[in-house]
């Protein structure tokens, strides 16, 4: 197990989280690689396919161990969806495996066509998401994928917040009949659930029940979710937490609840503010005639802060501090700020 | 089928195509025309495709990159009897599953293709997949010599040759026009055959309206462990005299006037074609 990112969590935050008995679990990126292996080593029609990608994507054991079930391809993303659509149309079950950064936007053409409108069951995972290279900059962060998978017909876009969810949207994943997308950070996350949560696709997940303010949370921030709501509870503040491991489709029943039985709603994301979960959330509160006391959560349209993950996700409030913040701003009545 | 007979019929899927591309209102027919002796030898001689067993898993793969040509390849497919003839008479139109590039939908056709640069990277995938399986089948795409300025067919190419994949064949519909103009002044790409030959590639070349020497270019298995190129050195518009090598038929769609004229020619061809009995 990798130390946790020591900056990741305030004092504050890491004494909630042990309040909580939340324990540390390892890197979503090294629980995918393990329960993929583990699959791939019963199911021989599983395969991988990696652009160089097999260290980042925790993948060298795997080509260690089933070396006939790893396809390399080198630096070259739109080659990598290609080929993992063509194996998947033979019956192979592909998974293309590269940092979000590059696959969502240098292959997206191949994943539009060659996986989601052709219609094979071509796994697409994207490695190291959101801002996990946080200090490498812009050019190697993510917070435009889910706007544009979103927008995409015939995909299953799967953000897990820990290991649970991660190990269970692989095994969804591995046994779907059509397109899925999963996205992974590289960051050590929190066991958020107890025994015996189910996990479904296209369904959120219940941490917390509250009536003031419902956070409805995707990835790997789900995590200063909870810690926030259990802060505010402290505060006289009753707060919901939602994970909601599937950005599309959205679990609306999840959130038209929220909507309807909290007096405010914040949504939380590694993305930018446009086009990812927050707006799915609004549009479908909105649609139904609700419109509770919101707040987006994400990443504003500005060259993104510099610094690691840690720094960036303090900088515009993904901590529990933050959006603790928010929350009782948002419940004040006062003017949305950061 | 002799060449004679497939030659006659390459007259016939001409006509066929003209007519649906005329019918539809929009169509690559110049494209077409130059593919078109490409698609008769591969589905006549070359794919072992069976349209009463589709899709068997064992079929040879065939992936149409340079989709924009697919009025050719529904002629050809019709004719093989994948699917109704008077199906065509719905490309194009609102709720038709037969629209202007190749779709699964359609019975026959293996990947949605129309962006450009697509299809090899494809090929390689389905290619791998039956090596992994060892499986006989092999896997086909056409390419444009436009597309190839495409940058994911050379990390396609590269990769083709590094996992040695000589159950893959590609073939280049060598008409050296694109919708700008000449290929040569739009993006010069060649040498093409020593390019690929670089990249690791068995490359041959050969007329690509010559019924014998395509069958021989395609038939022939390549050296082990070396994907196939075939050059099929091609003329756009091939068969209409006043499409031949002019830019605007490109997706220029005829007349009525022009498509009489044009089946009038191609009339004249077969019955030339029927008295030079071989």
């Amino acid at each position: 197990m990798s130390a946790p990112a020591p900056s990741m969590f305030t004092p504050a935050a890491l004494a909630v989280a042990g309040r909580l008995g939340l324990r540390l679990g390892r890197a979503n990126l090294e629980e995918f690689a393990a329960t993929l292996q583990e699959l791939a080593a019963a199911d021989r029609r599983i395969v991988v396919v990696t652009s160089d990608s097999r260290g980042s994507g925790k993948l060298a054991p795997f080509g260690q161990a089933l070396p006939q079930q790893i396809v390399e391809v080198g630096i070259a993303e739109q080659n990598l969806v290609g080929i993992t659509a063509g194996l998947a149309a033979a019956g192979k079950k592909a998974f293309g495996v590269s940092p979000s950064c590059f696959l969502t936007a240098r292959a997206l053409e191949q994943i539009k066509n060659d996986v989601c409108y052709s219609d094979v069951p071509g796994v697409l995972v994207g490695i190291s998401a959101g801002v996990s290279y946080g200090a490498l900059g812009s050019t190697h962060h993510s917070l435009h994928d889910l706007a544009a998978l979103r927008a995409i017909h015939n995909v299953t876009v799967v953000v897990p917040a820990d290991n649970f969810e991660t190990r269970e949207a692989v095994r969804f994943a591995a046994q779907a009949a059509a397109p899925v997308f999963l996205r992974f950070g590289k960051a050590p996350m929190y066991r958020l659930h107890a025994p015996g949560a189910r996990f479904a696709p296209g369904r959120a997940l219940p941490l917390r029940d509250g009536r003031d303010v419902a956070f409805l949370a995707t990835g790997e921030t789900v995590v200063h979710a909870l810690l926030a709501a259990a802060d505010l509870g402290t505060q006289g503040v009753s707060a919901r937490v939602l994970s909601f491991p599937t950005v599309k489709p959205l679990d609306a029943e999840a959130v038209l609840a929220a909507g309807r039985e909290c007096r405010a709603v914040v949504t939380v994301e590694e993305h930018s503010v446009h086009g990812g979960f927050g707006e799915a959330v609004a549009a479908t509160l909105l649609a139904a005639g609700l419109a509770p006391r919101f707040r987006l959560v994400g990443f504003p349209d500005e060259d993104t802060v510099t610094g690691n993950q840690a720094d960036i996700f303090r900088h515009y409030g993904l901590s529990m501090e933050g959006l603790g913040a928010t929350a009782r701003a948002l419940l004040s009545g006062a003017a949305p700020g950061r | 089928m002799t060449d004679h007979d497939l030659q006659l019929k390459a007259v016939a899927l001409r006509r066929r195509m003209l007519r649906l591309i005329h019918h539809a209102g929009a169509g690559h027919t110049g494209g077409g025309l130059s593919c078109l002796d490409i698609l008769n030898v591969l589905y006549h001689r070359v794919l072992r495709v069976d349209p009463a067993a589709w899709p068997a898993p064992g079929r040879d793969r065939y992936v149409q990159s340079k989709g924009h040509c697919v009025e050719a390849l529904y002629a050809v497919l019709a004719d093989r009897g994948f699917f109704p003839d008077a199906h065509l008479d719905t490309v194009c139109q609102y709720r038709s599953y037969y629209v202007g590039h190749p779709t699964r939908k359609i019975r026959g056709i293996e990947f949605n293709t129309g962006a450009l640069g697509h299809g090899l990277p494809i090929c390689l995938g389905l290619a791998l997949a039956a090596k992994m399986d060892r499986a006989p089948w092999r896997v086909f795409t056409l390419l444009g010599d436009g597309e190839l300025a495409e940058g994911s067919n050379w990390e396609a190419a590269m990769a083709a040759a590094h996992y040695r994949l000589d159950n893959l064949v590609a073939v280049l519909d060598h008409n050296t026009l694109q919708i700008t103009g000449p290929t040569r002044d739009v993006m010069s790409n060649e040498p093409l055959d020593e390019k690929w030959r670089a990249f690791g590639w068995e490359v041959r070349a050969c007329d690509g309206h010559d019924y014998a020497a395509l069958t021989a270019a395609l038939s022939t298995p390549p050296p082990a462990g070396q994907p196939l190129l075939v050059i099929a050195n091609t003329v756009k518009g091939r068969g209409v005299s006043f499409m031949e090598n002019v830019g605007k038929w490109h997706h220029g769609v005829p007349s009525d006037a022009e498509l009489a004229r044009a089946l009038a020619e191609l009339d004249a061809a077969e019955a030339k074609l029927k008295e030079a009995v071989p």
